[in-house]
């Protein structure tokens, strides 16, 4: 069992990374972040690893391609604008099936938006920000130790599926204090270990050039492409059975539920306790994994249920994916916040307690 | 009977994708013959662009991957990284590295990247169809300048070696010319001393190539080799532009 210590979360984000296996990191100064590429420039050197700052989001992206290519166990983060560059290589990491460990502690946008809290960066996320026919699991931790034990999990994932996972943080995760306890160490990949581990990465191919690995996306015939794609979304099909994840609380037999992921959970969980003390019972479900959506939590929904809300920091985006899930069975609303404003847990509580008035029959 | 002559091992038996009179086979050619007598085939990782090279990893026998559009420095950055041990390259033309790849080439010249980049600059880009690029010459027709280049809409055309010249970083930077026996001849000598002092990891190395586009010029493959000569050269002089001490005993 690891050590329990109070940490800052992109302190703990980071040393959770290095702790997991990442020896490799790149990356780019963007508020609320940078505390990340500090505490990996002090840390993972020490550590047998290596820190690069790159001259962009781009090239961090880019030279995380490379990395991951030739076989080393790679972390990157960013925050929203920062993240949006990166897309161009996260398409290019998905198409080459190259394992990437991503953290986006999210904040307002659109544009340079602002350096508070976000969560407007979900569709971005789930549905793919780069361009083509491509998935990227994703996990939306609600606390610095989930935060800690997600990214400690992410490099095996990541190399399992050879395929970009990413940590959907946002700003105040990483910027917020909570003991957490630290996993073990688990040991870097050596050079000269890794043709054996990853007999598809770059490396030299040695004394035998039948051996010979190319790293690529090109494919120039449209019916070798769409074999190719094809192929993809079939890992990408046993991924949406296998890494969905999700908490769910009360939905069973509730007055209202309420979706929510990341701090909005939290937040969200105090609210609940509000409206139980004015009476109304309120479910809640938490996304753990926001691609794959746990679309089957909404089946739980019982029949006292009149109204579902999505509550997020956003001008509503996962309340598409909710929409899927209800069907047409339940009314789906939205109560939000965005631009880095973050609602109180009475305030939640009160725009809840009035969207579920507007249902009741007196 | 002793051999005069034999196909390098350093190219895969398949034909190229590479216009008539293009000089990607020639550049192609030099760096994995220069490999081979290194005895580096084996220990090679390359980065191919995007451009009429991009599938450079069908014809060069040695590990490859494919980058994203000017990204190749970043992603052999990072290659370089997972192996400090091995021998690594980025093969770029010129719209790549010169155009959308500035950052990236920029950048890793000035970190002192141990590898090795081959600059291929025929002045347009060649595989979407002969636009200008960065590298066009003054007067030059391409299909987004088509009554030829002009300094007051374009700017002037970008000599990349005299550029990366001011970083400390690339300690060697030469630009040589495939367009006579002689140059080329030339040119392999700049590849095979670009991978010397890449293997005692002194910094950035950089060789660029003055190169044809028979197609995108609109030239035969043969008047296209006259063109390097009578236009390319005055404009993009040959010579090592950087060279460090230690490499002149190399």
């Amino acid at each position: 069992m690891g050590e329990k210590v109070l940490m800052k979360g992109n302190e703990a984000f980071a040393e959770a990374a290095i702790r997991g296996g990442c020896r490799f990191y790149f990356g780019y100064p963007i508020t609320p972040q940078s505390e990340i590429p500090e505490y990996i420039s002090r840390e993972l050197p020490k550590r047998g690893g290596t820190f690069l700052q790159a001259e962009s989001e781009l090239g961090a992206i880019n030279m995380a391609y490379g990395a991951s290519a030739a076989g080393g166990s790679v972390f990157i983060s960013s925050s929203s604008p920062g993240i949006a560059l990166m897309q161009e290589g996260m398409s290019f990491l998905c198409s080459a099936e190259a394992p990437l460990v991503a953290l986006n502690v999210s904040r307002g946008g659109p544009g340079i938006g602002g350096i508070q809290p976000g969560q407007a960066d979900y569709f971005q996320a789930t549905r793919g920000g780069g361009n083509g026919d491509y998935r990227i699991p994703v996990f939306a931790p609600s606390g610095i130790q989930e935060a800690v034990d997600l990214i400690y999990n992410a490099a095996p994932l990541a190399e399992k599926w050879r395929n970009p996972v990413m940590i959907f943080a946002d700003g105040i995760l990483g910027q917020m204090m909570e003991p957490v306890t630290l996993p073990e160490q688990r040991p870097f990949d050596e050079p000269q270990g890794i043709r054996a581990r990853k007999p598809w990465a770059i490396t030299g191919y040695g004394d035998d050039d039948s051996r010979k690995n190319v790293v690529k996306s090109l494919r120039m015939q449209p019916d070798d492409l769409e074999a190719h794609v094809e192929k993809l979304f079939e890992k990408y099909a046993r991924a949406e059975r296998e890494l969905v994840a999700a908490e769910s609380v009360g939905v069973e037999d509730a007055d209202i539920v309420l979706v929510a992921f990341g701090t909005v959970a939290r937040i969200a969980k105090e609210a609940v306790e509000i409206l139980a003390e004015r009476g109304i019972s309120a479910g809640l479900i938490r996304p753990v994994s926001l691609w794959p959506f746990p679309y089957g939590e909404f089946d739980k929904i019982g029949p006292r249920t009149k109204v579902v809300i999505s509550a997020e920091l956003s001008m509503g985006q996962m309340i598409e994916d909710v929409r899927i899930g209800v069907g047409k069975r339940l009314p789906v609303r939205l109560i939000h916040r965005t631009g880095g404003m973050i609602p109180t847990s009475l305030e939640l509580a009160d725009r809840a307690e009035a969207i579920f008035k507007e249902y009741i029959r007196t | 009977m002793k051999p005069v002559f034999t196909y390098t091992k350093g190219m895969c038996r398949v034909d190229t994708s590479y216009c008539p009179g293009c000089t990607h086979g020639i550049a192609h050619r030099l760096v994995t013959e220069t490999l081979d007598e290194l005895g580096k085939l084996g220990d090679a990782i390359g980065v191919a662009p995007i451009g009429c090279s991009v599938q450079a990893h069908k014809f060069m026998n040695v590990d490859m991957c494919e980058s994203a559009h000017g990204r190749a420095p970043a992603v052999a950055s990072g290659i370089r990284r997972v192996h400090p041990d091995k021998t690594v390259f980025t093969y770029q033309g010129d719209g790549d590295l010169a155009s959308i790849g500035t950052a990236e080439i920029i950048h890793a010249a000035a970190r002192g990247e141990k590898f090795t980049t081959f600059f291929i600059n025929n002045c347009i880009y060649g595989m979407t169809g002969g636009q200008m690029a960065p590298t066009t010459l003054i007067g030059q027709r391409s299909t987004t300048s088509q009554e030829g280049r002009t300094v007051a809409q374009a700017g002037s055309p970008i000599r990349v070696c005299e550029l990366l010249s001011s970083l400390d970083g690339a300690v060697y930077v030469e630009r040589v010319a495939l367009d006579s026996p002689a140059h080329i001849r030339a040119a392999k000598k700049a590849v095979r001393r670009a991978l010397e002092i890449q293997e005692k990891r002194l910094g950035f190395t950089f060789v660029e190539f003055l190169s044809t586009c028979p197609t995108n010029w609109g030239l035969t493959p043969a008047d296209a080799m006259k063109w390097v000569g009578s236009n390319m050269i005055p404009y993009y002089p040959l010579g090592v532009f950087r060279e460090p001490e230690v490499s002149k005993a190399v």
